[in-house]
């Protein structure tokens, strides 16, 4: 018995999803009584063995290069063999772009339950019962799974990364590839941007920005606080900015540490997306703006104004120049 | 060349989110039922654009549901679509639907499965990757692009911090988002034409759900918006800083 977590990476660099879903399995595992292991598929920069200190014993790697790109077929069939072989009762993973790749067909294949988007630890006094974000991020669902076993993807950013010491002892596994179906042709990586599901701050724009010329001094302040940039729907339809920043209930929903929203008026369809943000920040010259309902901070005011002095106290608190 | 589109009924966006039931169970009172967002504008949307160009292409919906479905059915039959099959259920989960579907699929023969790359009610993002398990076939997730050649189809699909170009033989499932198509309005030759169309309502067939929901909450109230002074952001830095301890 055991509890098995994927452990993922892109461009030699373990995720960080991945250590919140190492720390998650950890603490599920010592919770069941049983061990920790991962299981990582390709090859990455760093020494495996210090994963250990985020409480996991093993982990079982297959080390063909040929994995560092997201083949979700064979990916699937790995850790079904894996997860059969090393007597797995749970499979944890992170509910990212991966995750989705690979969770449904895992769970299907193997008759596991699964709960994608898990917000917390398990409940382990009745069954097993798992609690998930639902109407995206507007409720939260209590799910029972009812198979012997079990697969959680944990939501980005709602499990702290937890350090110990220990060191983890790599299996190295031996498993035939077999070609998948699906043939990767290219892959293309959008390099020097945060990506958004994984920023603990994120500062997005809407219509009150009044056109793309003035995203300067957002990205500047997002700049400052190691933050990526997103948008509201009208925007990314507008094409000031690319679809892939737009937040809200058809777009990507987040739940950063920090939600800063300038010129976002906070439409019941925005909120959706991103009222799971530990603390919001609204900026908006309508003080009738129903968002700052849901906001922690609120300030009425021209954002063009507000964010070059907002810019300034920040690099004053930072120490910059 | 056959398509079946997956199709799901959720609320409204705009809709309040309440339970009863002691809440078991989603309060449907008062809401509005829409077509997911993601199986319409993405999912049909492009099956409708590739039949536009094959005119040899047969589109089938398909959904798992009791008869307040057929209102959205209905819908999505004026965007376009041949015929739409009904599995007369209620769904309990994902694992549930797309045993269903699977069954439906695996009579029809079809070449392409589509499905949105969500719903919007429970954001499971299962039913495709589970539906191409059952039937064996290869699951593309999260696409943004379809293109098809003969019986090779071309997508990009979106990974961790990227996106990856595949290439991949019919037949296939895919699990489809923005970039796919745009969003269109029935027209009225449309919304006449689907009152004809076929609905067949079929019978579910005895399969076990893996999870059974157990209760809905809501998130916890906020506890009031601090305004801070539009001349003062050192004060909001400040706040954020030593207050919230986010930056």
């Amino acid at each position: 018995m055991s509890v098995l977590i994927f452990i993922d990476h892109t461009e030699g660099q373990i995720k960080k999803t991945s250590l919140e879903a190492l720390s998650y399995g950890a603490a599920l595992g010592k919770s069941m009584g049983v061990p920790a292991e991962g299981i990582l598929l390709g090859t990455v920069g760093e020494d495996l063995s210090t994963l250990g200190k985020y409480g996991i014993q093993k982990i079982h790697q297959v080390s063909s290069e040929s994995l560092n790109q997201l083949d979700s077929e064979q990916f699937i069939r790995i850790i079904s063999t894996v997860a059969a072989s090393s007597g797995a009762t749970v499979i944890v993973l992170s509910h990212t772009n991966t995750g989705r790749a690979i969770a449904p067909g895992l769970s299907a294949q193997l008759k596991a339950g699964l709960v994608t988007g898990a917000t917390s630890l398990p409940d382990l006094t009745h069954g097993f019962q798992v609690k998930k974000n639902v109407f995206s991020g507007k409720a939260f669902c209590t799910v029972a799974i009812k198979t012997p076993l079990k697969i959680i993807s944990l939501n980005p950013n709602t499990y702290p990364v937890v350090v110990g010491e220990g060191t983890a002892e790599i299996i190295s596994e031996n498993i035939a590839l077999t070609p998948s179906a699906t043939q990767i042709k290219s892959v293309s990586m959008v390099s020097g941007e945060i990506p958004l599901t994984e920023a603990e701050i994120v500062v997005s724009g809407g219509r009150g920005m009044k056109g793309p010329e003035n995203w300067g001094p957002l990205e500047e302040l997002a700049k400052l606080l190691h933050a990526a940039t997103a948008c509201s729907r009208p925007v990314a339809d507008a094409g000031w900015r690319p679809h892939h920043e737009h937040v809200g209930q058809t777009g990507i929903a987040i739940a950063p540490n920090l939600y800063i929203a300038i010129g976002i008026s906070g439409a019941i369809q925005h909120l959706a997306g991103v009222n799971r943000s530990k603390v919001i920040v609204v900026i908006n010259k309508d003080p009738e703006a129903p968002f700052f309902k849901s906001a922690d901070y609120g300030m009425v005011g021209d954002a063009f104004e507000i964010l070059p002095k907002l810019i300034a106290a920040v690099k004053k608190l930072k120490g910059v120049a | 060349m056959k398509i079946l589109v997956c199709i799901s009924k959720t609320p409204d966006t705009t809709a309040k989110i309440a339970f009863t039931d002691n809440n078991r169970k989603f309060g449907t009172e008062g809401i509005q039922w829409i077509l997911n967002p993601y199986d319409e504008w993405y999912a049909l949307v492009r099956a409708i654009e590739i039949k536009e160009k094959d005119p040899s292409a047969i589109i089938h919906l398909v959904t798992v549901g009791g008869a307040d479905c057929d209102q959205v059915i209905r819908k999505a039959l004026a965007l376009g679509g041949e015929e739409a099959i009904r599995i007369n259920t209620e769904p309990t989960d994902s694992f549930f639907v797309a045993s269903q579907i699977a069954s439906v699929a695996k009579e029809g023969n079809y070449d392409l499965i589509m499905t949105g790359k969500e719903t919007i009610d429970f954001n499971g993002a299962s039913v495709g990757g589970m539906l191409a398990a059952l039937l064996g076939m290869p699951f593309v997730s999260l696409a943004a692009k379809l293109e098809l050649e003969g019986t090779t189809a071309t997508l990009i699909r979106e990974i961790e911090g990227g996106e990856e170009t595949v290439e991949v033989k019919l037949p296939l499932v895919v699990g489809c988002q923005k970039g796919m198509a745009e969003q269109r309005i029935p027209n009225m030759k449309g919304i006449m034409g689907a009152r004809s169309k076929p609905l067949k309502v079929v019978e579910s067939h005895p399969t076990e759900s893996l999870t059974e929901v157990i209760s809905f909450e809501l998130p916890p109230a906020k506890k009031g918006v601090k305004m801070i002074s539009s001349d003062n952001p050192e004060e909001l830095v400040k706040l954020l800083h030593e207050e919230a301890k986010v930056i």
